[in-house]
């Protein structure tokens, strides 16, 4: 049986989510194919062929897969399907708006938020919050599933396989896009970065969140992330959010910041390697996942943080 | 514009989930249920587009057991104008809720059907874009912003990395984002004229519907407990540790 992995990109480079999902998809099948849709496909479909392990990647171009419609998607993997049994993509935003559409046109169910690929037809996945972990055996015959990169290592490089382009399919009628507002960032990407700083209500305002956060983020190279609290309340844009319900990361080392630790918020890094926890209330629920808490108040805590961490030269 | 707005019953938000010790699903007995937070955020909007005068009739529809009459009283009191509840004691898949959906879609001829991007039971995030795919509709998902004009809706979207604006023909699906709006509180004089609202209750059964699930739930366990840790006392402390203990630094 053959397996699709839709790949994840901005239009100029091919994200890390995808290597991670190749994995999951190795674990299904030996036969995996990467799709690569995009505006212009040539660089991103090089990238793709380097991931050890894919056997073919298909190309398919057009202005409306470039901006990510989710019927230009669900017509193209549906019109591919003929050839696959499964298809995985990263359970990103984009992922999430046209996968289940791709699963109804096929009529079968969806998987969402694959965190473990148990065998062919089976599946874990976070329910409530990531509370429990739901094993599912699906009877379909066709498997449509999105997995969420941070439970997979992300597959080395070294593979050469051939690229072939596909017609991409007509424009959609009914829907057009009108423009998009992409925040520009030095600092990595939240999803793949390897330490993230976080900043909760406690900031009290953007500013201070501004002040407190972000150089302490630029000072580890972290990417810097934000309850929902934080987000609600205007202190860091909406893209910052990490949760059940926003962005799940599970980085080395996870910075909590005036973060109580919501259940929905915990959802979102419990996964961390390494979870600190800086808050004054000492009985935060944040503390009950955190490897190191230090109970104080921020305003102090983080400036003596910084000079600690310039004392060992970072 | 008719506004179909579907609702679900789900365990309330405040309250953490307990997995059976028979590992045969979460424990629900004696749990405080409410609405799904995101559909809340749905009928708001559905009710402030009425209030804007771009809607001119609120549906709420739910699919699942008895109680989620009281999830739709919730609807009704918050402004929508009737309800329908398709009844089951069945734990449908967001496919054949979508099913179900569109049943009820092709005897009430919605314009527009607003409703959350996600349960907070199932987190599946796939109903909304089942449904549009079913009807061959276009779809908003992921909410943050919506204007109606001249049959289109103009729906501003949260994406990785920022925010996307869409033009989709109507009629079309929108789902609901955690910015959207802020849904009000019903008033007490609210939720007793919503008790004179029209509740009409539908059998499963007689929409004809398939709703045979296609997955097997194996177990449901719970997710493994981080260790124990420790409290340090300064950050000098936290960055040795950070440094020589968890080596992440």
């Amino acid at each position: 049986m053959a397996v699709l992995v839709v790949a994840d990109h901005d239009n100029q480079t091919l994200k890390d989510n995808t290597h991670k999902v190749v994995t999951a998809a190795l674990a299904i099948s030996g036969d995996v194919d990467v799709l690569v849709a995009a505006t212009n496909t040539a660089a991103l479909a090089a990238e793709a062929a380097k991931i050890a392990g894919v056997r073919k990647v298909l190309t398919a171009e057009s202005a409306e897969l470039g901006q990510g419609l989710a019927e230009a998607f669900q017509d193209l993997i549906v019109g591919l399907m003929g050839n696959y049994d499964a298809v995985l993509t990263p359970a990103t935003t984009q992922g999430k708006n046209f996968s289940p559409r791709v699963a109804a046109k096929l009529d079968v169910s969806q998987i969402s938020d694959v965190v473990e690929v148990v065998d062919a037809n089976t599946f874990v996945r976070p329910i409530y919050a990531g509370n429990a972990l739901e094993t599912v055996q699906s009877s379909d015959a066709k498997k449509v599933l999105t997995v969420r990169p941070t439970a997979f290592k992300a597959t080395a490089e070294g593979g050469s396989a051939a690229v072939e382009s596909v017609s991409a399919p007509a424009a959609p009628a009914k829907s057009r896009f009108v423009d998009q507002k992409i925040v520009k960032s030095a600092r990595p990407d939240l999803g793949a970065a390897k330490i993230v700083v976080s900043g909760g209500r406690a900031m009290g305002s953007a500013e201070e969140f501004q002040k407190i956060i972000e150089p302490l983020a630029d000072k580890l190279g972290a990417a810097v992330g934000a309850s929902r609290a934080a987000v609600d309340a205007g202190y860091a844009p909406n893209d910052y959010q990490v949760g059940q319900t926003g962005k799940v990361v599970a980085p080395e080392l996870y910075i909590a910041i005036g973060i109580s630790g919501a259940i929905q918020h915990l959802a979102g890094m419990k996964d961390s390697k390494v979870i600190v926890a800086i808050n004054k209330d000492g009985d935060a629920p944040i503390f009950q996942v955190a490897d190191y808490g230090l109970v104080a108040d921020y305003k102090a805590a983080v400036p003596e943080l910084m000079s600690e961490l310039a004392k060992v030269g970072r | 514009m008719k506004v179909l707005v579907p609702v679900k019953r789900v365990i309330d938000y405040n309250v953490k989930a307990r997995v059976k010790a028979d590992q045969t699903g979460v424990d629900l007995a004696n749990v405080k249920m409410s609405m799904n937070p995101f559909c809340e955020i749905a009928v708001e909007e559905a009710v402030r587009l009425k209030e804007k005068g771009a809607a001119t009739e609120i549906v709420a529809v739910s699919v699942g057991p008895q109680q989620a009459q009281e999830t739709l009283r919730t609807a009704l009191a918050m402004g929508a104008d009737r309800a329908i509840l398709v009844l089951t004691d069945q734990d449908l898949e967001p496919l054949a809720v979508a099913k179900v959906l569109k049943a009820i879609i092709a005897e009430e001829s919605p314009e527009l059907v607003l409703m959350g991007k996600q349960a907070i039971d199932g987190d599946n995030n796939a109903t909304g874009q089942m449904l549009a795919a079913l009807l061959d509709w276009p779809q908003a998902a992921f909410a943050s912003e919506v204007v109606i004009e001249g049959g289109k809706a103009k729906v501003t979207r949260e994406v990785d990395g920022g925010l996307q604006t869409l033009d989709v023909n109507l009629p079309a699906v929108v789902t609901a984002d955690l910015r959207l709006n802020e849904p009000r509180y019903a008033s007490l004089p609210n939720i007793m004229k919503a008790k004179k609202k029209p509740l009409d209750v539908k059998e499963l059964g007689s929409l004809g519907v398939d709703t045979t699930a296609k997955l097997k739930v194996v177990k449901v366990t719970e997710p493994p407990k981080r260790g124990g840790g420790i409290k340090v006392e300064t950050a000098a402390d936290l960055v040795m540790k950070l440094k020589n203990e968890a080596g992440v630094l």
